[in-house]
């Protein structure tokens, strides 16, 4: 880690787009696509706890950091397409938010390995199968916003119960992005259970929709609590959070809102896997194809690009 | 190029620091914020750990570049700024200048955050409360209409009384 030299007097600070284009750091120019995260960030270099395997932290890291990753790409196609001001402003709030814990989890999983991984090796130079989200996170909505919320409740409930075990952990990481996520995804349900009651409690065109749109999203709620082998392992080590765990607690809050926005469970069976295989292993369906050419597809034609 | 005799160190490096403003609310200092943990001065070389207040603020690198102009202009010559994310940002710690300020910048100060009970984090589905008072006409009672407001850490109200829509930091 070096110390940045300040040189004085070559900033004018009346001068919004030098400010916005220019850092103190002329010998270290802007990478295009991050900000390098690692250099800065006094957590992720801590030690790996003991008793841990690095490479089992380290898929957990990505697990955990794809699932904001992707589902925060999801939820950026709203920016621009939904129905008002002000939900728009909401879902990009909420995209920023999970993009935020993306960052530093994926940081940490690159510190871990000890590759030379950074965060943005992680985001954009991956291929499909390196990726550890679930399978909710990278469905297209195809904008429908009852859709929407119903992916939003699913997804937050189950990483608030997620994070909210989590801020015990026993690595510094994920319990600091816990101690952040669990204060954000408070808001990230509060708002989506509220859509979800407003839309089934609503007029009869509106509870048609949001029904459908839980319809939707149902099939994919069966791998949210299935434990992935690195999981188990590490929850030995006070480290993660046994997934499986959380389903009571899910359960409970979709019966709250659902009861109350007079929407039926859905009875749907959920999609299946391969050979026992699914997300956390890197087998996807074709729609992560779709967010990855779309996230990366700059950073791959310009590699090393800076500005 | 500052050079060690063109040195000129007149204020400590915390109170530099603690002068420079939030970019996104310039009526606060990053003091009044709460977001700077230390400030460590070794002879001219300055270490300061600051915390974001949401996962992906997106002010925190300008908070970075601003902090290391600002104790360059005041005569330090190497600068880091870190970041630590434990334990998570407050609004509790916005200092009370910093509420007088967010109010007469007609932005409504953030309550008191919510206490962590034991067990699961209980669903909030009622409406929003209605005690926040209005910063433009001091209304007691005022109605959110949006929990998400242009900056992560604000939600969007109106008052019924001088009908003024306004900006109510959230509390977290």
């Amino acid at each position: 880690m070096s110390p940045h030299e300040v040189h004085q007097g070559e900033h004018d600070a009346t001068n919004a787009y030098q400010s916005l284009s220019e850092t103190t750091e002329h010998d270290d120019p802007r990478w295009a696509f991050g900000t390098g995260f690692e250099d800065v960030e006094a957590e992720i270099s801590a030690p790996v706890p003991e008793g841990t395997d690095p490479a089992d932290l380290a898929a957990y890291c990505q697990m955990l950091g794809d699932d904001a990753l992707i589902y925060s790409q999801r939820l950026s196609e709203w920016v621009a397409n939904a129905p008002e001001l002000e939900e728009e402003v909401a879902l990009a709030n909420t995209a920023l938010d999970l993009l935020g814990q993306a960052r530093v989890l994926l940081s940490r999983a690159g510190h871990v390995e000890g590759r030379g991984r950074g965060e943005d090796a992680f985001a954009y130079l991956r291929d499909q199968a390196g990726f550890r989200n679930i399978a909710l996170a990278e469905q297209s909505d195809d904008l429908d916003f009852a859709r929407c919320i119903a992916r939003l409740l699913i997804f937050s409930t189950w990483r608030l119960a997620l994070l909210h075990r989590l801020l015990g952990s026993a690595d510094p990481v994920i319990a600091a992005v816990a101690g952040k996520g669990v204060k954000e995804l408070t808001y990230h349900r509060d708002y989506a259970a509220r859509w979800a009651l407003r839309l089934g409690d609503g007029t009869e065109e509106s509870h048609r929709r949001m029904q459908a749109g839980l319809e939707w999203a149902w099939p994919y709620v069966e791998e949210l609590f299935r434990t992935s082998d690195e999981e188990r392992r590490l929850v030995e080590a006070g480290v993660a959070v046994d997934p499986a765990g959380t389903r009571e607690e899910f359960d409970a809050v979709l019966a709250q809102v659902l009861e109350q926005a007079t929407l039926a469970r859905p009875e749907v069976a959920p999609v299946g896997t391969i050979g026992g295989r699914s997300g956390r292993q890197g087998i996807h369906t074709e729609r992560l194809g779709h967010v990855l050419a779309e996230m990366q597809s700059v950073a791959r034609e310009h590699p090393g690009a800076t500005w | 190029m500052v050079t060690g005799s063109e040195l000129r160190v007149d204020l400590g490096a915390r109170d530099v620091v603690a002068r420079v403003v939030d970019p996104e609310m310039p009526m606060l200092t990053l003091d009044d914020l709460g977001v700077i943990r230390s400030v460590e001065d070794h002879d001219g070389s300055v270490v300061v750990t600051i915390t974001p207040t949401y996962s992906g603020c997106p002010a925190i690198e300008v908070m970075r570049d601003d902090i290391r102009i600002a104790l360059g202009e005041a005569g330090y010559r190497t600068v880091e700024v870190r970041t630590v994310f434990s334990p998570a940002w407050s609004t509790d710690w916005i200092s009370e200048a910093g509420r007088r300020k967010l109010a007469e910048a007609g932005i409504a100060p953030p309550g008191k955050a919510p206490a962590r009970a034991a067990g699961p984090i209980p669903l909030t589905l009622s409406a929003p409360s209605s005690q926040v008072r209005c910063p433009r006409c001091g209304a007691p009672a005022t109605e959110e209409f949006s929990r998400f407001g242009p900056t992560a850490c604000t939600a969007l109200r109106r008052c019924p009384s001088c009908q003024e829509p306004f900006e109510h930091m959230k509390e977290i």
